[in-house]
This record gives C-alpha cells, structure tokens and sequence, in this order.
C-alpha cells in the first residue's frame, strides 16, 4: 500500500510531526480459537487501529486461529457475542492481505470453502518467507 | 536501539510482566532506549494500585512504578482493554497512563523493535 496523501487520514496519524508517515509492515498472528479466551477478539481491535494508522497489515490464522474464520459461528449457548462478521468487515479497512496455514487447515478437517473471507493459503515455507519481510509481528 | 513493548498478561499468574520488566532493566543498564511500554490484555492488571502481594513477594505493580519514576519509562495501559477488567484512572498505580491501542501501533512505527511478552 502506497502512502499516497489520497490513503492518509490526517486525523488518525502518529503525534509526532517531523517527516512523512512511515509504513511498516504489520503482521498479526493469530493462533487461538475465536471463544475460551479473549486474545482473538482483542487482536481483531489492534488490526482495525493498525489500519486507520495506514500501515501494511497483514493477518496470518495459525493453529486454532483458524477457527476465527469459520462461518456459521452460533454463540448464543456461550453466552459470547459473535464477532466473527468483523472479519468480513476487514476489506473495508483497506486490510485484504489474510493468510491461512494449510496444515492447521487440514489437521481440523477444514478447507478454504469453510472460512468466511478470501484467504491464501500458505504452506509452512512460505509462511516463513512472508515473516521474515516483516518489520513488526504481533501474535495473539 | 529504541525498544518498544507489549505485556498481554497479568502480574504473578504469569511470568511476563516480569521478564518485561528485567528486560526493560537490562536494556537500560547497556544503554538502549525504551520508547514505551504498553500493557494489553490481562497484562492492564499491572496498572493497580490496590495491588498488595505477601510481604516476602516481589511487588511488580510498585517495581513498575519506581522504574518510571527514576527512568521516565512511558507505562500505557489500553483503555478498551482496562475498562473491561475495572481498571480506572483512580486506580492507577503512579507512572502508568491510560490512553488507546494506537500507542501500541505508534510503538511498532516509532522504535527498531516491538517486543512482546506474553503466551
């Protein structure tokens, strides 16, 4: 993503003035289901302010963060608010770069036809690849 | 090099506020420089003051607190996160700030390194 002044939203950048907007790349891992505990819907938070600070973000679901991404969530019966449609919310926010790992994937009997938004799978390999252009990695 | 870092887990369950904190130490000894610290999570019960461990325990909350007083070390804690675990402005501990996770983005940005402490 180009740092263009068309993309900067004045009122949602850093304080500090000095020179341009740095970009970096952001990367969230995500890597545990989206109910039993809170990191998952509190990621997805961090996302969504990274991007309004027009950054590189991408999101990665590892392990049972996959589960983050499959449709049909019912949560009544735990008493939790479904989240999961905030994920399809995320192109909205110019965040479109999502990677699934394969393994995790199919170690849960899950394809790509389960998940709720575009996704590229990865293998570990190129997991691997995209972390190391990284500049900040966040896992949850 | 200018350090950022993120704790997303309570003080005593978990080890990560104290790893961050002899991080931060240790970092400080060889000169570095800490940008910030940003408390997420679980990780915003570190910010209270109402915080008393047994008299033979280390104090983590105050550590925190003296560590910021003599280095002026930014303690952030998320609002979004605080607020759903009680933590208030009129139970901080002295040297922490509550303020939004886009000091934790700004963290990533402004420094060579974000750390994170946690699971």
């Amino acid at each position: 993503m180009d740092a263009t002044d068309e993309t900067k939203k004045m009122s949602e950048q850093p304080t500090s003035g000095g020179s341009g907007p740095k970009v970096k790349k952001f990367m969230f891992v995500n890597r545990k289901a989206p109910y039993g505990t809170i990191y998952a819907l509190e990621s997805l938070e961090v996302v969504l302010i990274a991007a309004t600070f027009d950054q590189d973000v991408s999101l990665v679901f590892i392990d049972d963060g996959v589960y983050e991404l499959v449709k049909g969530q019912q949560t009544k019966g735990i008493g939790m608010k479904n989240f999961s449609p905030s994920y399809r919310a995320l192109d909205g926010y110019d965040v479109e770069k999502l990677y699934v790992d394969r393994n995790s994937l199919e170690q849960r009997g899950l394809t790509e036809k389960d998940l709720l938004v575009p996704v590229e799978v990865f293998d570990a390999q190129q997991m691997g690849q995209l972390m190391a252009q990284q500049d900040v990695i966040l896992s949850f | 090099m200018k350090f950022g870092l993120l704790v997303s887990e309570g003080p005593y369950t978990h080890q990560a506020s104290d790893s961050a904190y002899q991080f931060v130490v240790a970092a400080l000894a060889k000169g570095h420089e800490i940008q910030r610290v940003f408390f997420y999570h679980d990780g915003v019960n570190n910010a209270t003051r109402l915080t008393e461990p047994p008299q033979d325990d280390r104090h983590v909350v105050n550590r925190w607190s003296a560590l910021a007083a003599a280095n002026k070390v930014d303690l952030v804690v998320c609002v979004a996160a605080a607020l759903r675990r009680g933590i208030k402005e009129e139970v901080l501990a002295p040297g922490f700030r509550i303020s939004g996770l886009g000091q934790l983005v700004d963290s990533g940005i402004k420094t060579d390194r974000l750390v994170t402490f946690g699971d």
